[in-house]
Order: C-alpha cells, then structure tokens, then sequence
C-alpha cells in the first residue's frame, strides 16, 4: 500500500486479514507508521476493523510485492512511486486515487499498471486510525499504454472482495473513473470557492446550474474520447445531497482550502482541461474554477 | 472659493471616499457631511477630518446625522456604498430642491435610484481613488487617481465641467466628459472583474491577474472576463473610454497590491456591492441578449460566498 491515508488505510487494514496475503504499508508520516506496527490499523464505522501489517516510511524495507495500491494525493504519485518503484519490478501497480493523470504518473516508474476507482471513504483520526464513512465499489481495469494483464487484474479484484471491499475487474474502468472525477471536478471547486456544504450547493438553483455547466463540459470530453460514462454525474450529485447521504458534507478541497493545504485541482478540474485541450473540446468553466483554485494557493504564499 | 455657484457641499456618507471629498473640498468651499451615527458626526465637529497619504492636513466641517440640523447646499456628492444608496437619497426626498446631486457609486444605475426620489439635476461619476480609513475622522489617501464627471439626463455639462474644477481646485484629480458612460462601462468591466476575482481567490490585485504564462495562469480568466464584459458594452452601444485590460496591466504593472472592497467585504463577511457591480453586467447582458457565461459564474460564486456567512 503506497500511501496509508484514509482510502489507503480501508484497503490496507481489509486487505490485512486474509490469510494468503501479506501487507506492507508506505508511509513518511512516521507517528502513523509506528503507531501501525504496535497496535495495528484500526477501522471504526462502517466497519470494525483492526489489520496487522508492517509499515514503515523506508522505501528500501519493503520486498518485492505481487501488487501495489496507491493511494495518496494526487500530487505526491509521482514522489511516492519513485520512491518504492524498486518492489514492483514483477508485479502491477493500481490507482485509487482521485481525478486524471495517477496512472500516467506511475506507469513513468513501473511497467504494468491499472486504472483504479474506489467509492469508499473515511477519515484519519489518530495515528493508526481510521474512521470509515462510507462503503462503496471499487472498478479496476487495465492502464491501456501500459496495462497489466487481465489475469492479474482479477485477482487483485478477487483478493479485495474477499477482504471486505467488493470490487470488479472491467476492460475498460475509464467509464466510472470519469464519472467520479466529473462528480468531483463539478462539485469539489465549488464547494471549496464558496464554503458551502454538497447540499447547500445543490439547493441554490444558480450555483447547481454552474454545477450542470461544469458536469456537461466534463461529459463532452469524455464523449471525446470514446468514453461511455456507467452513470449519469448528474443522478451522483443529486443522490449525494440528500440529508441522509451527503448533505453536510463538505467537500475534501473545501477543506484543504479551510487548511490552507494544497488541493487536487490538477488532477480534477485540470485534468478535464488538459484532457479536453487534447481532444479540441473547448473547458470555459473548468479552465476558469482551476485559475481561481490555483489563485486561493497563490493567495496564501502570497 | 470657486468662482461658479457652488458655494456649499454636502457628502452624503463619509467612508473613503466620502471623507476624501469632503476634506478637500472645505478648502475650497464650505463643506457638511450627513453620516448616520451620532458618535461619527460629533468626533467629525469636535476634531475636524484628518488626511494623511499623498496629502496632510486637517479640515474643518459641519457633521449631522439629521438633514434638518444642516442648511441648504448648493451641491449634495451621495458616495454611499451602492448597498445603501437608496437609503440615504430618500433623506434628501423633498429637501433642497435647489441643489444639483451627484452619485459616485460603483456599477450601474445610481443616477436612476436618485431619480426617483426627487428633481435634483443629477451628476454622473466614478472614482478611481482610493485609501483606508484608520478613524472616524482619518483617512489615508493612497491612489490620487482621477475622478470622472458628467452630466445625466438635461443636467448641463457645464454644471459637470463647474464641480470638475471644484474638486481639481481643492487637489484632487478630476475631468468631465460630455457623455460619462464609455468610462463608466469601462470601470464597470475593470471592477466586475477584478473585484469577483479577489474576492474569490483571496488575492489583491496584483501580477497574477496579469499573468499569462501557462493555460491556468489567472490572467487568462481576467481576459476572458473582460472580453465578455466588453462584448455586452457593444451590444449596448459604448465604446469604452478605455481598455479594461489595459486598466489591469497598468495597475498590476505598478507593482501595487490593492485590496479590492469585494475582497475586504469577503474578509469581513459583510455584504458584498457584487449585485451593483457583476450583477448589474450580468443583468445588461440578459437584457441585451449577449452569452456572458463567465461573469455568471462568478456573479453565482460570489453571491453563494455570501449565503455560507448565514447559518455557518
């Protein structure tokens, strides 16, 4: 597991109890990571896990591995893959991170990689643990420029099933990918410019429409590339606002913005554009919520 | 004092810009001001307006918080927010019918809410001056750019050309233009623009609404912006005074780092002029027919920025 954040952790921690399948964490975050070693990885939530695997923030530690699962921020794929490459030589690599462009970023350090989405979520709230919010599918596929075998796909997709966290292995995992990073890239910067909850966004009738106008561009590249969305981003957005789903929720660049961190908007928002530039489909809306994120993160250096 | 008819004037409303043109007036004519608390007035009697920045001194002036206390005055400046304009007109309703008034506020449509509250010959005007307010009776004059005059309506433009003069001979800057529209679309855009902007992103107005470098650079959103605001302008006929991106290089290229009123209205989760100013382009825009789905945005952005103040 490359990566032992939230979404990490949950596969990490379900991965952990089978029988036949050893686990290695990477992490840099070195309190996590000795708390993992001495009492385990702990779920509360939506499920009540507790899963025993070595972690540890020194890439050169960890073995060669059948498979990896990276799951950090967007922006540290890079950084985080380079690092660890050594332990996949003849194993595959997956993404279940947000957005566009993870599977670009890894397949430059290991030759066989899949495009991954994962629906589940949570949040750290100790070292060690992890509150699980959500459950939900993951789709796995193969990285088509630098795809791992279909055989090896499904087993990965077998061996989560069996751990707790029902995932299907697809030919093509464009299709929810861009569905999720749609529902992301038309949700998340609006949210994070305005500080409103996913439920208030939606029930202000101008600002849901700015949400449609964002979703329709996202939909156009897409339809660019030959992908067939499994779901419309629309039904996503709306079931998401309900009081009972998602209505309070605030937006994870909501609150990287509340914290001044970092976001993803490279991966979501600009991953449309960039998309979108290469097939001649023109982004208005999402060429401008990138420029105004990428004005917030100048704002606090500035 | 001048050698026209304007012997007294009144500022309605002394922020900023207020107490500007108040305090530099009274050197030149005899100057009241109507504000609204009492405690502002009577620090403004006791201790007189105070101007520090590009200029120093301390004027004399009559503050009110009651037309009634105040005599008549030849000229009324309204430099209210637009949020409060109509407010403060529908004091003067019925009073001073002799007087001209004349409306500094940001966006459109001032001179049409003056309007409606009585005969007055009415002045158009935009300010592009700026400076903080450290006191009730303080202000720093920072940016000692013009203000532009003109006449609205059968106003004469020799009236328009009388206060220019009035406001150059008390040092500051000012022109009148027979028709102020073209410079007033053009702050409109300038202002739409840079104002949601800021205060979306959290930036003064500096190089990055310049920048244009790499696709997400921000000066690219500014530009497209700007070209929506200057597409609605020609649907409605004006042909701008001057270029709003021209306007941006040049204070961005200043290497200043101005706090947009949107931006500190934001900071201080008060009610932003957005409706006055992106929402009166977007409203042209609709009336004329004209695609601005940029300004939309921005004009939705911001207004739902406001709303998460409420219940937060």
């Amino acid at each position: 597991m490359v990566g032992c954040g939230a979404v990490g952790a949950l596969f990490a921690a379900n991965l952990a109890q089978l029988d036949d399948v050893e686990v290695w964490g990477y992490d840099v975050w070195q309190e996590h990571v000795d708390a993992i070693n001495t009492g385990g990885l702990t779920l509360t939530g939506a499920g009540e896990v507790v899963g025993r695997l070595r972690a540890t923030t020194d890439p050169a530690e960890i073995p060669p591995c059948d498979f990896g699962i990276v799951a950090t921020k967007s922006m540290h794929t890079g950084g985080a893959v380079a690092a660890v490459a050594h332990a996949f030589r003849n194993g595959s690599v997956c993404s279940v991170q947000n957005g566009v462009g993870n599977e670009e970023a890894i397949a430059e350090h290991v030759e066989r990689v899949i495009r991954g989405t994962t629906f589940p979520a949570g949040k750290i709230v100790d070292p060690g643990r992890v509150q699980w919010d959500v459950k939900g599918d993951t789709t796995l596929g193969p990285f088509e420029p630098s795809p791992a075998a279909m055989e090896e796909i499904q087993r990965l997709a077998e061996a989560c099933t069996r751990a707790g966290m029902p995932t299907e292995a697809v030919p093509d995992a464009r299709g929810p990918q861009w569905r999720k990073l749609i529902f992301n890239a038309s949700t998340n910067p609006i949210g994070a410019l305005t500080g409103l909850t996913h439920g208030r966004v939606c029930e202000n009738q101008a600002l849901r429409a700015l949400v449609s106008g964002l979703v329709d561009e996202g939909k156009a590249v897409a339809a660019a590339q030959g992908i067939e969305l499994d779901e419309d981003p629309e039904q996503l957005i709306d079931y998401a606002a309900r009081p009972e789903v998602a209505y309070d929720h605030k937006a994870s660049m909501l609150q990287d913005v509340e914290a001044k961190r970092q976001t993803e908007i490279d991966f979501l928002n600009g991953g449309v554009v960039r998309f979108g530039r290469e097939h001649g489909v023109p982004t208005p809306l999402n060429d401008a919520v990138t420029a105004l994120i990428k004005g917030v993160e100048a704002a606090w250096a500035a | 004092m001048s050698g026209g008819g304007i012997q007294r004037v009144c500022v309605v409303g002394a922020g900023v810009i207020g107490s500007l043109y108040a305090a530099h007036l009274a050197r030149v004519a005899e100057v009241l001001v109507l504000c609204r608390r009492e405690e502002h007035a009577r620090a403004m009697n006791e201790e007189g307006l105070r101007v520090s920045g590009h200029h120093d001194f301390t004027a004399e002036v009559q503050a009110a918080t009651d037309l009634s206390d105040l005599p008549e005055a030849d000229l009324v400046i309204v430099a209210t927010k637009t949020t409060e304009l109509d407010a403060a007109v529908s004091r003067l309703a019925g009073h001073w019918t002799g007087a001209a008034l004349m409306t500094v506020q940001n966006g459109l449509g001032a001179e049409e809410v003056a309007a409606r509250h009585g005969d007055w010959p009415l002045i158009s005007a935009v300010t592009f001056m700026s400076g903080t307010r450290h006191a009730d009776t303080h202000v720093e004059y920072i940016l000692d750019t013009e203000s532009w005059l003109g006449p609205y309506g059968e106003t004469p433009f020799a009236l328009a050309q009388e206060i220019a003069a009035l406001l150059v001979e008390a040092e500051l800057k000012a022109s009148a233009f027979e028709d102020l529209r073209p410079a007033q679309w053009s702050k409109l855009i300038f202002n739409s623009t840079v104002n949601s902007v800021a205060a979306l992103t959290g930036l003064p107005h500096d190089s990055h609404f310049a920048e244009q470098v790499r696709v997400e650079q921000l000066g690219h959103l500014v530009s497209d912006l700007m070209e929506e605001g200057k597409r609605v302008a020609r649907a409605a006929g004006i042909e701008l005074h001057e270029d709003p991106w021209e306007m941006n290089m040049l204070a961005t290229r200043r290497g200043s780092r101005h706090y947009p009123s949107m931006l500190e209205d934001v900071e201080a989760r008060r009610p932003t002029e957005v409706d006055q100013i992106t929402g009166a382009l977007v409203r042209e825009a609709a009336r004329l027919g004209v695609d601005a789905p940029l300004q939309t945005a921005m004009y939705r952005l911001v207004k739902a920025r406001e709303a998460s103040w409420v219940s937060d």
